[in-house]
């Protein structure tokens, strides 16, 4: 495997949901050690191509390489493997309700047996104060975090067992600009530090510049222009700036249910 | 000519969902049912279903089979006056409740609390994500969610069933020799001298299968449920009616193999 070798290499990766195309031959390919930000409206397929690369949706067709193996045809071993390399950090957090935060956060690496209960709960508390968090916050129930709490918390779960790729799906929704701002701080820090490669999706253009090095857009399933995600706001191209610049007029037309 | 067809399409169609209904639930119970013995266990997941099964369903199974070994006492004496049959009242409560009543009625009030529990917290899951964010953090859902679950249902019926048995007696016990005037000694007698292994043994595998479907319904409805609040509200309903379908049917069956003759 040469160095040029992708960390994440899409290539005609198509799913359907009934009639509804909803992935139609996403070619795509993320650097090692980059992050890739992909923006899209609502129902565009974003979310779909996150979890097609998760595994938690299976591609109708297309190809996903994780390191230059292909994780559809690879043994289920070595599957689960690949995918244990990956951390991420869902929308609404998905913290368990039931287990206090610092489980949530030492989740994966009690999943994995890579250390014992008392260890898993030091180490959970390491990975709480890189994301701001104080070690008390561990022995609290989700349910009693803020929404930008349970972000990082959030965050800090994805981050816990050192992946070597991150997700981040919409990680600045429903938050404040300030929080949203200490959001994409915190992730910016967390990719660099880990050497990660990630992929994020988002609508909030700031968040897009701040976190991405690439960006990529998603429109009816397809990918409509990529290149640098500091260029975002200037592409030229019409359908990239109507979104980034929020105009109603423009080659994306708005689908109204009849 | 085209209502007849439009007809029997429909009927195709309600057949062929309840096959893959039936189709998929089935691979469902079987993968959950195989994960039990296959590691990694997760030995506080079983602990905290079987506390919420066992544990917590205790005093809503109580008071149901005290109550029903009662009344079964009171009709039964009434009925069988007619027939100067009285003296029967002891071997009937006792068979109705250790063969049928007990694991019967623990099994519908089981379904009702903890089915319902079940689908609302798996479904809850399910729409937050959480079941994906298992997934993503290398843990199998059907390992950690259902397995425990469906091993705490198997071994927590039998248990229940046990102390409905012996509540449902001594509700019939009470019945009989407070107000119908029955010696204490001679029912306990009659109940003893009636009661055969088979009665009992035959309830306990009922209850270890009505505990299996419970968990499985709850598990099946939460964890396909889909579209938020409502979808899991749905879920819970369909969990608690089908599991309690399934109890009355299966009961048949069950019935039919232990003592057709």
């Amino acid at each position: 495997m040469s160095d040029m070798t992708p960390t994440i290499r899409l290539r005609g990766l198509s799913k359907s949901f009934g009639d509804k195309k909803v992935l139609d031959g996403i070619n795509l390919d993320v650097a090692k050690g980059t992050s890739m930000v992909v923006i899209g409206g609502s129902g565009s397929g974003k979310s779909v191509l996150i979890k097609c690369i998760l595994g938690l949706i299976e591609p109708d067709e297309g190809v996903i390489e994780i390191d230059g193996v292909d994780v559809l045809k690879a043994p289920r071993e070595q599957r689960t493997a690949l995918r244990a390399r990956i951390g991420m950090l869902f929308q609404n957090g998905a913290l368990f309700d039931s287990l206090p935060v610092w489980e949530n956060v030492a989740f994966g690496l009690l999943a994995q047996r890579r250390c014992s209960r008392a260890e898993a709960r030091t180490r959970a508390a390491d990975v709480l104060a890189q994301v701001g968090l104080a070690a008390s916050v561990g022995d609290l129930s989700p349910s009693e975090l803020s929404g930008g709490m349970q972000k990082r918390v959030g965050l800090a779960r994805a981050i816990a067992a050192q992946p070597d790729i991150l997700f981040f799906d919409e990680p600045t929704t429903g938050l404040d600009p300030i929080m949203g701002a200490v959001i994409d701080g915190l992730i910016v820090d967390c990719v660099k530090r880990m050497g990660s490669t990630a992929i994020a999706i988002t609508h909030d253009m700031l968040s897009a510049r701040r976190i991405g090095d690439m960006a990529a857009m998603l429109y009816k399933g397809r990918i409509v222009w990529e290149g640098p995600a500091s260029g975002l706001m200037d592409t030229g191209n019409a359908m990239v700036d109507q979104f980034t610049h929020g105009r109603r007029e423009g080659p994306i037309q708005m689908e109204l249910r009849k | 000519m085209t209502a007849a067809l439009d007809f029997v399409a429909l009927l195709g169609r309600l057949l062929l969902g309840a096959c893959t209904t039936s189709g998929r639930l089935a691979l469902f119970g079987l993968s959950g049912l195989s994960h039990i013995v296959r590691p990694p266990f997760y030995g506080r997941m079983f602990l905290r279903a079987f506390v919420e099964i066992g544990y917590f369903s205790l005093p809503v199974v109580a008071l149901t089979a005290i109550f029903t070994g009662m009344v079964l006492a009171l009709q039964s004496s009434t009925g069988l006056s007619r027939f100067s049959a009285d003296s029967a009242v002891a071997s009937l409560v006792v068979l109705s409740v250790t063969r049928e009543l007990g694991p019967v009625l623990a099994g519908l009030m089981v379904a009702g609390r903890v089915g319902a529990a079940i689908a609302a917290e798996v479904g809850t899951m399910r729409v937050t994500d959480q079941i994906d964010a298992l997934s993503t953090l290398s843990t199998n859902p059907m390992k950690y969610l259902v397995a425990p679950r469906l091993l705490a249902g198997l071994i927590a019926l039998p248990l229940l069933v046990v102390v409905a048995d012996i509540l449902g007696v001594m509700g019939g016990f009470i019945i009989a020799t407070a107000k119908l005037g029955f010696n204490a000694a001679t029912y306990l007698n009659s109940t003893l001298n009636f009661i055969q292994t088979d009665d009992v043994v035959s309830g306990l595998v009922k209850a270890a299968v009505f505990g299996v479907l419970i968990a499985l319904m709850g598990c099946y409805q939460g964890y396909n449920s889909k579209g938020g609040a409502q979808g899991v509200g749905q879920a819970t309903t369909s969990a608690v009616v089908a599991a309690s379908v399934l109890i009355l049917a299966f009961d048949y069956v069950l019935t039919e193999l232990f003592f057709a003759r």
